[in-house]
Formats: structure tokens, sequence, C-alpha cells
């Protein structure tokens, strides 16, 4: 069976991924690993010279300027992010909000600020992915693997002081991965919750100015573990199609 | 029957006509459509998003103000987005019926057409005054980003209100290619094909680039459909096959996926996987070969959508169809209710057919056809 194969071999190639918040952090590094990876990547990040700048940096990758926190950016967001790529095979959910800067106890929490750390956070990515599911479940149906890889913390299961605003919100997103992946189960895509770590990027540096940066993971370390997450679910698949191959008259 | 005009995509209150092969008619609840499946039917949808197709801008030439309204492509592919055919209307929005819109200025090669961020040339006309062939400007990035926030959906004055994308695009949507909404599929959503799965019913799609279903011009809207882009996964091919050599149904969810199943389809009914463009008109001179039941909105008698439905039955029980419709208050147009027709037994090529006796079958059931040939005119474009 050669979509198996060659996804076996090569399970970047040709894969149609769209990454948010791609333009800084983890969401840079991940856009920088997929392409080296041979995958196709659409990115959508908020400010037009930053989505300029990485697409230029980046060759073949597409930008798209968009919020997502944003209800009525997300369609035309999934318009250009399926367009462009003629289909979608993995979504990662990484645009992130932290709420209040600097960072607060909850009883001093502007609701504005939660408000958009749950609008970035959770219903964004929510809205992203049910924009998005058609173009997810079309993938699975031609034998493609689809998988969406929601960006957690590990701040969405322990309860850190004044990390309140980013803490429900990211607990809200890593609850909306299993139920997602329970519910889709028998439509065949795959849900990822994964928590980076610590890192040595822009929105780490606002929430914790004086953390001492060599201690932190860099995002390129985490975006080539997330990527090899993304691999794994693809090879299983793989496996399985060519289990299931087995035997069967072509 | 009544014009829908909320962009409400399942309605609690939608209603299903149900047409049986030998001619009998039900009502229910479109809610309960899963009675009229059967363990082993084959469901066929579109799943094709739909573009926001409505670009008002400016003919540069004159300086009069247009709306232009894509309406198809020769190709699917994601970078091949710089040319399509469109039809080009005057002054004004969907809010004025199209038979009350004023007409564009003339048209000619050269022209230049700014349509918000985008720019486009028009390079020929197609035969009538107000299609053209156009051709965009810029990187197919350029082009995505400027219909994703210029473009609005096609729509037309039964529905008020301003539709958004998500108004238009199914709950399956995938690949942005329709120019109007494969309007069909909206009456499936996700626990609708949760309940399918468990019943037994298998579920597979095409991807179709459904058309303009009305220019408000009668010599335009004789043409229609236009030519139409599909693609059919190497899956849905083989689901098909599969169906077939255990004579299960093949149900298409709305119009476009007979079309494009029609178009497909070999003498004995198995289909090309693949890339296709459907040039023909289905009407009553048709004999399908893929599909054995259709589920569609309602039509109104004089339209393509209505003549696709004379291959599936007779010109006695569709009106009378109309008839039920129309003394039972359905609503009509893309938010409308739904019918749901079983292709009549006298014209049911696989009946009692074995997947090696059918290409005899259809011989029979082609020399029939030659033989009841009319002046209708298949394939009229």
């Amino acid at each position: 069976m050669s979509i198996p194969d060659s996804i076996a071999h090569h399970p970047f190639s040709g894969l149609r991924v769209a990454v948010t918040g791609g333009t800084s952090g983890l969401g840079l590094a991940l856009v920088h690993e997929l392409v080296g990876r041979g995958a196709q990547v659409a990115f959508v990040a908020r400010k037009r010279e930053g989505v300029d700048l990485v697409a230029r940096e980046c060759k073949g990758s597409h930008g798209i300027v968009g919020d997502v926190s944003k209800k009525d950016e997300i369609y035309p967001i999934a318009l250009q992010i399926v367009g462009a790529l003629g289909g979608l095979d993995v979504l990662i959910n990484n645009a992130s909000d932290l709420g209040p800067v600097p960072m607060q106890l909850l009883a001093d929490t502007e609701c504005e600020d939660f408000e958009r750390a749950l609008a970035t956070n959770a219903l964004g990515p929510f809205r992203l992915t049910k924009a998005l599911l058609g173009a997810l479940a079309a993938s699975t149906r031609e034998g493609r693997t689809a998988v969406v890889l929601n960006v957690s913390s590990d701040a969405a299961v322990n309860p850190y002081s004044h990390w309140g605003a980013y803490s429900a919100s990211k607990a809200a997103l890593h609850h909306l991965s299993q139920i997602w992946n329970e519910e889709l189960k028998e439509a065949g895509i795959h849900f990822l919750s994964l928590d980076p770590g610590d890192m040595d990027t822009p929105l780490h540096a606002l929430a914790a100015p004086d953390a001492d940066t060599s201690l932190l993971k860099r995002p390129e370390t985490a975006a080539v573990e997330f990527a090899d997450a993304i691999g794994q679910v693809l090879s299983r698949r793989a496996e399985a199609q060519a289990t299931d191959s087995e035997g069967v008259v072509p | 029957m009544i014009a829908a005009n909320l962009p409400v995509q399942r309605s609690a209150a939608a209603k299903l006509l149900a047409v049986d092969q030998s001619g009998n008619i039900r009502h229910l609840q479109r809610a309960r459509l899963i009675e009229t499946l059967q363990p082993g039917d084959l469901i066929i949808a579109n799943d094709a998003a739909t573009l926001p197709a409505s670009l008002q801008g400016w003919h540069l030439p004159t300086g009069q103000a247009i709306e232009v309204r894509l309406a198809g492509r020769s190709s699917l592919a994601a970078d091949d987005i710089h040319q399509f055919s469109a039809i080009v209307f005057g002054a004004g929005d969907f809010h004025l019926r199209t038979e009350d819109r004023p007409s564009p200025p003339e048209l000619a090669a050269g022209d230049r057409l700014s349509l918000g961020p985008l720019l486009a040339t028009v390079q020929t006309t197609l035969n009538h005054p107000r299609l053209v062939q156009l051709c965009f400007d810029g990187s197919p990035d350029e082009i995505w980003n400027g219909l994703a926030h210029h473009g609005r959906p096609i729509q037309y004055s039964h529905v008020p209100t301003p539709l958004a994308l998500w108004d238009v695009w199914t709950s399956f949507a995938a690949a942005p290619v329709a120019f109007e909404p494969p309007s069909a599929g909206f009456a499936l959503d996700w626990r609708i094909l949760a309940s399918i799965r468990q019943k037994g019913i298998q579920f597979a799609t095409i991807t179709h680039a459904a058309g303009i279903s009305s220019t408000g011009d009668s010599e335009l809207d004789a043409r229609l459909p236009l030519d139409e882009a599909y693609f059919v996964p190497q899956t849905t091919a083989h689901a098909i096959s599969d169906a077939q050599a255990h004579n299960r149904r093949i149900v298409a969810i709305g119009t476009t996926v007979v079309r494009a199943l029609e178009d497909a389809a070999r003498s004995d009914g198995s289909v090309h996987v693949g890339n296709g463009l459907a040039t023909q008109r289905i009407d009553r001179t048709t004999w399908l070969r893929a599909v054995d039941a259709i589920l569609s909105g309602t039509h109104e008698p004089g339209t393509s959508h209505y003549d696709l439905l004379l291959a599936f039955i007779d010109g006695t029980t569709l009106r009378r169809v109309d008839q039920q419709l129309n003394t039972q208050n359905y609503r009509t147009h893309e938010f409308g209710d739904s019918i749901f027709i079983e292709r009549a037994a006298e014209k049911y090529l696989r009946q009692n057919a074995t997947s090696t006796d059918r290409p005899a079958q259809f011989e029979q059931y082609r020399d029939r056809l030659s033989e009841n040939a009319c002046d209708c005119g298949v394939n009229a474009e």
C-alpha cells in the first residue's frame, strides 16, 4: 500500500498543517520545524509585518493575518487555511493570551482580561477547530491522518497563584481536547493536548520577567518534541492501515 | 411554496416529503430523516465549503459600480485560482431581486475591475454580455486573502439579512470550492452522521464546485448549470462499487452529487476516481447509472434542479409532489424544507441485477432510451 509506506518513511511530506500564533515563540519554532520536515504550512498571526517577515523566511509557507480571539475572523482564517493548502491534516492551536499583564491575583483580575484569555485560549480554538472539522474529516476519508494539537500548560491542571485567567482558560482548552477526542474518535480525528514546559519565549517573559532564561527550554526544542508527537500519531495510523490492508486483494 | 427567509440550516420545524420507488408520498419531520434510510445504504454528500463569491466593486473603464458573482473555474486546485467565470451585475446587492437588477456597463476583453483589495481583468465574454471570464492579479495567497476579507456569500432577496460564511458552510464543509452552498447537506449535522453510522449506513463524500442557481436573466438561466469541477476520492469510488455489488442503495445528498457521480459514472455504474468537469444537464431523458435516491431541497418548476428530479420520477408523480408541497406549505430555497426521492421502479437500472449482468441490462436501457428519444436535448450545453 503506497500511502502508508510513504507516510511511514516521510510522515511530514506533503502534510498540510496550520499553526496559530505562528510568528513568535513556540509557534514560530513550529513553523520552521514543520517546513523543515517537508510539511505544507499555513500560519496565522495578528500583525501583518510579522506574518510577511516569517513568510519570507520560511519559503513555501502561507502567512495569514488574523486574530483567533475574534469571532468574525474565524471563517476568513479557515477559508484561507484550507484554500491555500487545498485541505488540512493537522491544526495546531498555539496562539495564547496571558490575561492580565503583569499577572494578577484572581481577585484583582479585570473581567475584560479574563474574557480575552478565554477568547484566545479556549473559545478561539473551539471556533477554529469547529470551522475546520469538515476539512479534517475529509482528510481521514481520503486515507490520511487528521490531528489537532492544542498547546496546553501545566497551569491547566495546577492552580498557580497569579495565573488564574490563563490557568482557567488553559484548563478549558485541555478539557475541550479530551471531549473532542472522545466524540471524534469514530471520525478518526486525533486530539492532542500537550504541555511544552516553561520556554524562553516572549509570552513567558511577559508572565515572569525576572525568570532565569538559562533555565528555560528553547522553543525550538519543544517544537521538535511536538512534531515528533504528531509524527507518532501519523506512524501509528500508517501501521494500522498497513495491518488492515494485509490479506486484502488489491 | 413559501420562501424560507431565515438563515437557519436545521430548523426544528423543517419538513421532509418522501417519495418511494412506487410513487407513494409521505410527510415527516426532517429530524426523522433517518427513517427514510436503510441499513446498508451508502450516503454521498458534497463536502465543498462555499466561497464568499460575491464581490462588490467598480468597472474601471466607466467608473460604474458592479457586483461580480464568481460562477465557475476549470479545476479545484488550490493554487489555480486566478481564472474564474463570473456573472456581472450593475449597481446594487442582494436586497434587490436579481430579475430587477440593473445591467452592468458593457464589458470587453481587457477591462479592469477593482473588487475591494482585488484587481481583475476581463479576459473574454462567454457568449453573453454579463457572463465573462476574468483573471485576478496577485499570488494565490493574495487572492485567498482578498476573497476572505472582501467577498460575501452569494445570496438572494428572499433572505433579507446579510449572510456570513458560517450560514452557508455545511457541518462537514471542507475545501472552499462551491459558489453557492450545497444546501441539501444543511440537513446533516454530526449527531445525524453518528446516528446513521450506528444504523449501519455508510457515509462518503465527493467535492463538487456547486455553481450559481439563478442569474435573473432568462437566457443565462437556461444555460444553468454551468460547467462544474468535481473530485471523487478513491475511497468513495470503492464504496460505490461495493454498494453496487451488493445491491445497496446509493443516496445522493443534493443535486450536485447526482451531477458529479453521473458524470463520473461508467456504463456499469462504477465511477471514475479523481478530478472531472461536469458538463451535462440531467433531466427526464437521463438514465441514472450511479444514484438510486436523492435528498434535496424543494425546487420550483422550470429550474434545472427541478428538471433533474425528472430523472428519478416521472412528470405525473413530480406534479403530485408539487401539489403536496404547495398545499402542505413547504418552504423553499436553500434554508427551506427537503424532499427525499427514490428512483422510480421502472427506471431502476440495477433491480435484481448482479454485478456481472449489469452491463447487459444497461444496454437494454440504452436501447429504450434511443427509442424514446425526444426533443428535450440531453447535454443542451
